[in-house]
């Protein structure tokens, strides 16, 4: 299965992984954004998935970097597609997912992943994206860097904490 | 050009080997270091079954843009123009640091944030920033530690490899300001950096990059990176200028799905890097509003007119095979005098300038080529093929051009090799009671053979040559 190797893979570079139905989702994310100070929305993110949050919501409608470089921001967005192999989640600035600034400056980002956005490999990506030629920001794991003693840790300048929700067809874990 | 580039030798590499092999706690960082990527990076690689076919393929491609270069940087530039992006050609270095700095002026500028390039250090573009007022701040973290300590990186991938964390802090704590932490531990350090740098990020009006690929059909770059660094600036300042080399292109978009599997494994040995950012021309609401790409020659051009060594333009600074260097891994990336150490910078820098630039034709001799560079390169260049090729084509010391023409006369012929042969056994008759408890060896002689024995014993010829010693035993 697909989207099982990209939550191993995922949860390889240190990012939280999360598993649930659609049922199930909204709670889900309520959860995962309960202690934020505010939840950045971008266009196009369906309305079931703020439902049952209970801090302030942020609508992007021309948010600046200051705005979003609040303490204890989150952003909650969807994607373009997901790489397996790679564990990698890619952003084309499409509908639920916004400018590629929103979600660099706040420090948490939590991103939902059908089942049905997985590919295998990187080579698949361009075959299933509808315009290539949108900003793409592909994201492995939290920020992190490698430049003391070839060491990776995890936090520098962009998100320090990477949440993907995994959203399943069908009953829990289950595959389809 | 009047300024030295930062691809010019000044030393030559022994000498500046010599120097730099007496620092015992660089050797003992780099060994630490480059034992950590390998391993990292040989783990990876085994996981993906087809790498030999992934390499050949992405070297075909690269081979394919250096057939089709002109064609293919003309299709770059209208497609990136269609994009709304200006795009501006750079013969040398100095041409390229004068585009941008007008560039940068003419935002009313007097500092810009930058993203890790290359291209832009091998042009010196930072001291020509200098020179017309304009700060450059770099925010890789590697390359922080490098500016901040007023140093020169030492590494293609980590410019601050050569200094371990204690280091590192002791560095941050002279010249960071604000920073007074205890603590060596990385995360704490990377730390330090983010909250050091997002003041500058939220500020910037204009951010240069280089592009570790640029996508001919489409127009678009790509930056592959790990901290955010390269997000911020190609998302925040108001301009965004791109110092690309015209060997980064890539025919088609799907090209990248090869080089994407091969990079990150190859250079910071993970299966993918935390941050890809692919973007063509400007968009609006999103990004900068005046994007700029300067398509940089310096060298390249001529190199790849080299049917043997335009193969180092395939290169896309992974710097896998300077991490599996045995040269490398005990003189650091200062001793090769260039931005571009290791084993592709001995075929780089010297190709790029011209081997009569500085000291750049010792290059080529940093190396015991033992082929581990060529085993892991991701696009299969033959760095020993052409490492030898440029000691064949580089220039040469009289003396030495004297002693060889004069050898090549005496093996010619071959009653002249016989007689000189002899000659050599005659001669060696005293020395050999003197050298008989070392085995028949000198350890030091009379100029010229002391530039031999200074690193090495020297055989003194057999008492009896092959063909004497097969006349006398199987004489009928």
């Amino acid at each position: 299965m697909l989207s099982e190797l990209f939550a191993e893979r995922a949860g390889d570079y240190r990012a939280g992984v999360h598993h649930c139905t659609e049922a199930e989702l909204p709670g889900v994310l309520a959860g995962l954004l309960a202690g934020a100070s505010a939840v950045v929305v971008p266009p196009g993110l369906p309305q079931a998935w703020t439902r049952d949050l209970a801090g302030p919501q942020l609508p992007d409608h021309g948010l600046t970097p200051a705005d979003l470089d609040a303490p204890g921001l989150s952003v909650l967005t969807g994607c373009a597609a997901a790489i397996a192999e790679t564990g990698t989640i890619v952003l084309d600035t499409g509908p639920g997912q916004g400018r590629r600034l929103l979600t660099l400056v706040p420090d948490h980002h939590v991103c939902v992943v059908y089942d049905d956005r997985v590919v295998a490999d990187v080579p698949d990506l361009f075959a299933v994206l509808p315009d290539p030629t949108r900003p793409l920001t592909m994201i492995s794991g939290p920020s992190a860097t490698s430049d003391i003693e070839l060491d990776r840790v995890e936090g520098v300048h962009g998100p320090r904490r990477l949440d993907i929700v995994c959203v399943h067809a069908d009953a829990g874990k289950e595959p389809r | 050009m009047s300024r030295h580039l930062p691809i010019v030798a000044v030393t030559p590499f022994p000498a500046a080997a010599a120097h730099e092999l007496k620092d015992a706690q660089l050797r003992a960082n780099l060994g630490r270091a480059t034992r950590t990527i390998r391993d990292k990076r040989a783990r990876v690689v085994a996981e993906v079954p087809d790498w030999e076919e992934l390499r050949e393929r992405a070297a075909r491609t690269k081979d394919e843009v250096l057939d089709r270069l002109p064609e293919l940087l003309a299709r770059f530039e209208r497609a990136a123009a269609a994009a709304g992006a200006s795009v501006h050609h750079a013969a040398d270095a100095a041409a390229a640091n004068a585009i941008v700095a007008e560039l940068v002026r003419a935002q009313g500028a007097d500092r810009v944030v930058k993203i890790k390039s290359m291209a832009t250090q091998e042009i010196g573009l930072n001291e020509a920033l200098a020179e017309a007022g304009i700060t450059a701040i770099e925010t890789d973290l590697a390359e922080l530690i490098v500016q901040l300590a007023d140093d020169t990186p030492s590494h293609i991938l980590v410019p601050a490899i050569h200094y371990n964390r204690s280091q590192i802090r002791e560095i941050f704590a002279a010249r960071m300001p604000g920073f007074s932490a205890e603590s060596d531990e990385p995360a704490v350090l990377a730390g330090a950096a983010r909250e050091y740098l997002r003041r500058t990020f939220l500020s910037a009006e204009v951010a240069v990059c280089g592009a570790n690929f640029a996508v001919a059909e489409t127009g678009s770059l790509v930056i592959v990176e790990s901290e955010g660094n390269g997000r911020m600036c190609l998302t925040l300042p108001g301009t965004l200028i791109a110092v690309v080399g015209v060997e980064k292109l890539l025919p088609r978009m799907a090209d990248l799905g090869d080089f994407l599997r091969l990079l990150p494994r190859s250079s910071t040995g993970e299966r993918m890097n935390p941050y890809t950012s692919v973007f063509t021309g400007v968009t609006p609401d999103d990004g900068p509003r005046r994007l700029h790409i300067v398509l940089l020659d310096n060298g390249r051009t001529k190199t790849a007119q080299d049917p043997v060594g335009r193969a180092a333009l395939r290169c896309i600074r992974c710097s896998a095979c300077l991490n599996v260097c045995p040269v490398y891994e005990r003189t650091g990336g200062h001793a090769y005098g260039s931005v571009y150490p290791g084993p592709i910078g001995a075929i780089l820098s010297p190709q790029l300038t011209g081997q009569d630039a500085g000291a750049n034709s010792s290059l080529p001799f940093a190396s015991t080529l033992c082929g581990a560079c060529y085993d892991v390169c991701p696009v299969k260049i033959d760095i020993p093929e052409i490492l030898v090729h440029l000691r064949q084509t580089g220039p040469k010391p009289a003396a030495e051009r004297a002693a060889m023409a004069t050898l090549s006369w005496v093996m010619r012929d071959r009653r002249r090799w016989r007689g000189a042969l002899r000659a050599a056994r005659t001669g060696a008759v005293p020395l050999r009671a003197l050298t008989r408890r070392r085995g028949g060896t000198l350890r030091r002689a009379p100029w010229p053979v002391s530039a031999w024995t200074a690193h090495r014993d020297a055989p003194l010829p057999p008492p009896e040559s092959f063909r004497d010693w097969w006349r006398r035993t199987h004489a009928e």
